[in-house]
């Protein structure tokens, strides 16, 4: 068993709004494993982005209060760092891409500029020596005459291009932990499985973990390892790729996955989404977040919230079904998947 | 680019005719001409002073003369001031007003953008909300308001510096202050916004997220982004202020330009009215070409060559 090189415990999140507080992220546990790859799954609002931007100490001081849990790097709280002490952190050891490659990049500086300044913060490189790094870091993501492309400025680059600059300056310092939210949702199918397969092939050489935030269940299938699905703020299921996909125990992973158009279905057949919407995080109180959506609801559902509870080695999903007091049915028995 | 220049100094040239045009035949419709005093004119000296400077011919004549003088570089002669070209007339006036004003943009830039950076740099503080009360304040009081208040509280009260007059260095301290009232409170304001969106870029996150401390993040990527558009304004900004105020120059009795102007409308001097307004235009339409070519400098996004590169 690999150690784990990020632990997020317990986690809550929450903003400071004019029309109060909105907690976005009420209780993410998960553990990353050197060099493995997490996929965390869900909505927009399912509080994806904020649980990485937490990790990284990203969110606007003054409208955000983690006011529990923790988050481990090793044996170090990320949380209590100060903030030279996470700048320090950031884009050394734990570095992230974004999900928008033509916003993510400062227009007025030239691109190789932009990978070299980390490297100068970091790794103390002189100029010559950063430059000289920037260059292979460009020529190891696939960017062609990468010699010349170092003085040119985002604006000269395509989407894909400038995508694959975000990902050689997040990887620059080789840290420990990538994380990359919704990295291709911005770039076309093509240019997609372009990017997947470089991160993929970089993932190999350098061996750093990957947090791969993304709704696109066709990407998670790709690239993870192992699977997060979030709902209103939570985990609501956890496990490797194949225990998601093959033995989803959690009502909303199931409606996910039934709600993907397959291949080798017959013309004319309905998708099958979910019901209703997300829930306000505003307003959510007691009881699992899915009720009000949930075709298996049951009473206890809407008064108290489920625990993880582990249906397998490795894999756990917080829902009322799984508890030892519900009559089993699986839900998968029940809609026929499999 | 240098198609670019050609093309843009041919649409220059073009602007100024318009406005020479434009002036001119509205110049006509003010009522009276530079000569009508008939206390002191008799009929005969008019129609001798209207011979002598063109005035008897028709309107399409005078203006086609005007037109080739001018293309010749030629402002012509005062009509009010005998013997004295309306060249000599500007370059005589614009020393004092140029002076003042550019002094009243150093100070009005630089304490505008110190206050700019550090409001949006604390947003919703209450120095933010301060500086902002002050930059409403600034735009919105006329400036002669805070040149009477110097002149009072600075001048007179506490006898620092000269309440009026042309004398020395000293004496154009005020005016300046004054002056630079309005150009800190709308630097600060543009600056302030410019930041705050900056600050909201998603780069700037990139910039965090690679590890760059704080400070470096704000110098090197957001100040500079957020300094581009202020190239914009403050070019058009210094040529109105630098070619003379007339209220700034009268309440401190600045022999300078805006004065000047006022005058020759007063007393209908065509060739002074019209020096001046081509003199102004002129600096104008080159200044926002100046910075048009160093927008292009800043911002590699720019080419002038009109392809995507």
């Amino acid at each position: 068993m690999k150690e784990n090189i990020l632990t997020v415990d317990n986690l809550h999140v929450s903003f400071k709004t004019q029309t109060g507080k909105v907690t976005a992220v009420r209780g993410v546990n998960f553990e990353l494993k050197k060099g493995e790859t997490l996929a965390i799954v869900g909505e927009s609002g399912s509080g994806k982005s904020v649980t990485a931007k937490s990790i990284m100490r990203l969110l606007p001081k003054h409208n955000t209060e983690i006011s529990k849990g923790d988050i481990l790097y090793g044996e170090k709280s990320l949380l209590s760092l100060s903030a030279k002490e996470i700048t320090d952190i950031r884009g050394s050891e734990i570095s992230m891409v974004f999900q928008d490659p033509m916003t993510s990049l400062n227009p007025t500086m030239k691109v190789g500029k932009q990978i070299m300044e980390g490297l100068q913060r970091h790794q103390n490189m002189t100029k010559a020596q950063a430059r000289d790094r920037a260059l292979e870091m460009l020529k190891l993501v696939g960017i062609p005459k990468a010699e010349q492309r170092l003085d040119n400025y985002p604006h000269q680059f395509s989407g894909g291009m400038r995508q694959r600059v975000v990902i050689a300056l997040a990887l620059a310092c080789n840290p420990k932990v990538l994380i990359a939210d919704e990295p291709t949702t911005a770039l076309d199918v093509t240019i997609q499985a372009q990017i997947l397969d470089l991160m993929k092939d970089l993932q190999q050489k350098t061996d750093t973990a990957i947090i791969l935030i993304t709704h696109d269940l066709g990407v998670v299938a790709n690239m993870a390892d192992r699977v997060a699905v979030m709902y209103g703020g939570k985990i609501v299921e956890q496990g490797t790729l194949d225990q998601i996909f093959y033995n989803p125990q959690h009502p909303y992973t199931l409606g996910l996955l039934k709600s993907m158009p397959k291949l080798n279905e017959d013309k004319g057949q309905p998708l099958l989404p979910i019901a209703g919407s997300p829930p306000t995080l505003a307003t959510l109180g007691e009881g699992c977040a899915f009720a009000a959506r949930c075709p298996h609801t049951m009473k206890v559902c809407h008064s108290y919230t489920p625990q993880d509870t582990e249906v397998e080695q490795g894999h756990t999903a917080a829902c009322w079904l799984q508890d030892v007091r519900t009559p089993k049915a699986s839900p998968g028995e029940v809609l026929g998947v499999n | 680019m240098k198609r670019y220049l050609i093309q843009r100094i041919g649409y220059m040239i073009i602007t100024l005719f318009i406005i020479v045009t434009a002036t001119f035949f509205l110049m006509q419709l003010l009522p009276g001409t530079p000569f009508t005093n008939p206390e002191k004119l008799t009929a005969g000296q008019m129609a001798v002073l209207n011979a002598k400077y063109g005035l008897d011919q028709p309107v399409g004549i005078q203006y086609l003369r005007y037109i080739g003088n001018l293309v010749q570089g030629d402002l012509g002669y005062s009509f009010q001031h005998e013997g004295r070209t309306v060249e000599s007339m500007i370059s005589s006036r614009i020393g004092p007003s140029a002076f003042i004003g550019l002094q009243a943009l150093i100070i009005g830039a630089i304490v505008g953008m110190v206050l700019g950076i550090i409001s949006a740099l604390k947003h919703n503080s209450l120095f933010d909300y301060g500086s902002v009360a002050l930059a409403v304040l600034g735009m919105s009081i006329p400036s002669f308001v805070f040149a009477a208040l110097l002149q009072y509280y600075v001048g007179v009260k506490l006898g620092w510096l000269p309440v009026a007059l042309w004398e020395g260095y000293s004496s154009t301290l005020l005016p300046s202050i004054a002056l630079s009232v309005t150009v800190t409170a709308t630097v600060a304001r543009f600056i302030r916004s410019e930041m705050l969106e900056v600050i909201g870029q998603d780069y700037v996150i990139t910039a965090r997220a690679k590890g760059m401390t704080e400070k470096q993040v704000v110098v090197k990527h957001v100040i500079r982004n957020a300094l581009i558009p202020v190239v914009t304004m403050l070019g058009p900004l210094a040529v109105s202020i630098m070619t003379g105020t007339l209220v700034i120059e009268k309440i401190f009795s600045v022999p300078g330009l805006g004065e000047q102007f006022t005058l020759s409308i007063l007393v209908l001097d065509y060739s002074v009215i019209m020096g001046i307004t081509i003199f102004y235009s002129a600096l104008f339409i080159f200044v926002v070409f100046v910075v048009d070519i160093i927008y292009g400098f800043l911002d590699p996004r720019i080419n002038f060559r009109g392809e995507s590169a």
